[in-house]
């Protein structure tokens, strides 16, 4: 991604814009995932940018040693909510270029471990 | 997701849970779903000992629909082949929570069928060697391996009386939500966890076999099938002699 669209990227998410514009990669349709649909993330936006990476590291301690899945912070969570799909209908990971993770991380220069163990496409039901 | 969405959501898990059993299909039907199959929202704790009892007299001769189903469930047969891999060496490295063995008797020449997947210890080796922190004894039971504290040291599969533990050893494309998985990190059995934590009461193995030759379930619960089939039939623990407690128990061996 050129330098010029990742400041473009973050300029318009961080006037909080929900719907990224149509900058993302070209198969993955705009308005496609829930997140492009509701008003706001499980925190208000200003703190889930500052905070998401507290939350699910919290989460995970939770989830794999006392069993909590029920709670509002997690990272299948953050999947499920916002990864778009392509024009057929299958899902686009979350990470990938110009995506929803990649949106930020690129430009900020700091890579999520997150996905070499983690799905990056909403799971099964 | 949001708030509200998510709430929606458990609200739609309870109102179909009331319903009990629930038919996908003619004839099947889902058994596992309870009336609180919803999320954990509370820790576990130790009034819980998940555990379960094999009957290797049921456990049919070439019958392996505990390791297909468990690979299913758990993504493992989403791992492929690293490329260029030997085959030979893939067959005996590739992931597997549970294994068909055959015993033989070499006295009388009786052969025995059992699956074999963690043993689910009291006094886990595995966590006893753990460097890390990353193999642990959950408080219900579980023994587990938290991956994103796990080095790789492999440690735990050495020191795992029951060959009971995988490495990955390459990157995997695919992976459940449920079951993540990475280069570098060992796991095994871990009870259907997920299934436990969304409230269902039955392993997919269990699910599997056909001849009901897995009975699970509290093993601290008197009332719990395993408890009343431990307390009607003799059971052993494979290598009694090393102490572990197992929460796995065989009968007909
Ligand atoms: S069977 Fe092996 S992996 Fe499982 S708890 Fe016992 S020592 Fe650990
Ligand atoms: S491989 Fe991972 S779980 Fe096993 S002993 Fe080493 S750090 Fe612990
Ligand atoms: S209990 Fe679940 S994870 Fe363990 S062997 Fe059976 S299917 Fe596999």
């Amino acid at each position: 991604m050129t330098r010029i669209r990742s400041m473009l990227l973050l300029a318009m998410t961080l006037s909080g814009l929900s719907g990224l514009g149509n900058v993302y990669a070209a198969e993955a349709v705009e308005g496609s995932a829930k997140f492009e649909k509701l008003d706001q993330c499980v925190e208000p936006t200003s703190v889930m940018r500052r905070n998401h990476f507290e939350f699910i590291k919290h989460q995970r301690n939770l989830t794999v040693h006392q069993g909590i899945r029920g709670s509002k912070h997690s990272l299948a969570g953050c999947v499920d909510c916002h990864a778009r799909k392509d024009t057929e209908g299958n899902f686009v990971p979350v990470n990938a270029e110009g995506q929803f993770c990649d949106a930020c991380h690129d430009y900020a220069a700091v890579s999520p471990d997150c996905f070499s163990c983690h799905s990056t496409v909403p799971g099964e039901k | 997701m949001s708030k509200v969405e998510q709430q929606g959501r458990r609200e739609f898990l309870k109102g179909t849970a009331a319903t009990a059993a629930i038919s996908i299909a003619p004839g099947v039907m889902l058994h596992s779903l309870t009336a609180d199959a919803a999320p954990r929202t509370e820790a576990v704790t130790d009034k819980v000992r998940w555990g379960m009892l094999i009957d290797a007299n049921k456990c049919a001769d070439g019958c392996t629909d505990c390791v297909s189903a468990c690979d299913k469930e758990n993504g493992l047969d989403l791992v492929n082949m690293p490329e260029g891999a030997d085959e030979s060496l893939w067959e005996r490295q590739r992931p597997r929570w549970i294994r068909q063995v055959s015993l033989k008797d070499n006295l009388s020449g009786k052969i025995t069928h059992l699956p074999m997947m963690c043993q689910h210890c009291e006094k886990p080796p595995c966590v006893d060697v753990c460097p890390t922190g990353a193999s642990f004894r959950r408080a219900d039971g579980i023994v587990m391996v938290d991956r994103h504290i796990c080095i790789g040291c492999r440690y735990c599969m050495m020191a795992c009386p029951y060959k009971a533990r995988s490495f990955i050893h390459a990157e995997v494309a695919e992976k459940l939500t449920h079951t993540p998985r990475g280069k570098g990190c060992v796991e095994s059995c871990n009870l259907c966890v997920h299934r436990l934590d969304n409230g269902q009461t039955t392993t997919a193995c269990q699910d599997a076999c056909q001849h009901q030759a897995i009975v699970f379930g509290d093993l601290n619960d008197p009332e719990s099938a395993v408890s009343q089939a431990l307390k009607k039939y003799p059971s052993v623990q494979i290598r009694a002699d090393l102490k572990l407690n197992t929460g796995v128990r065989y009968s007909n061996i």
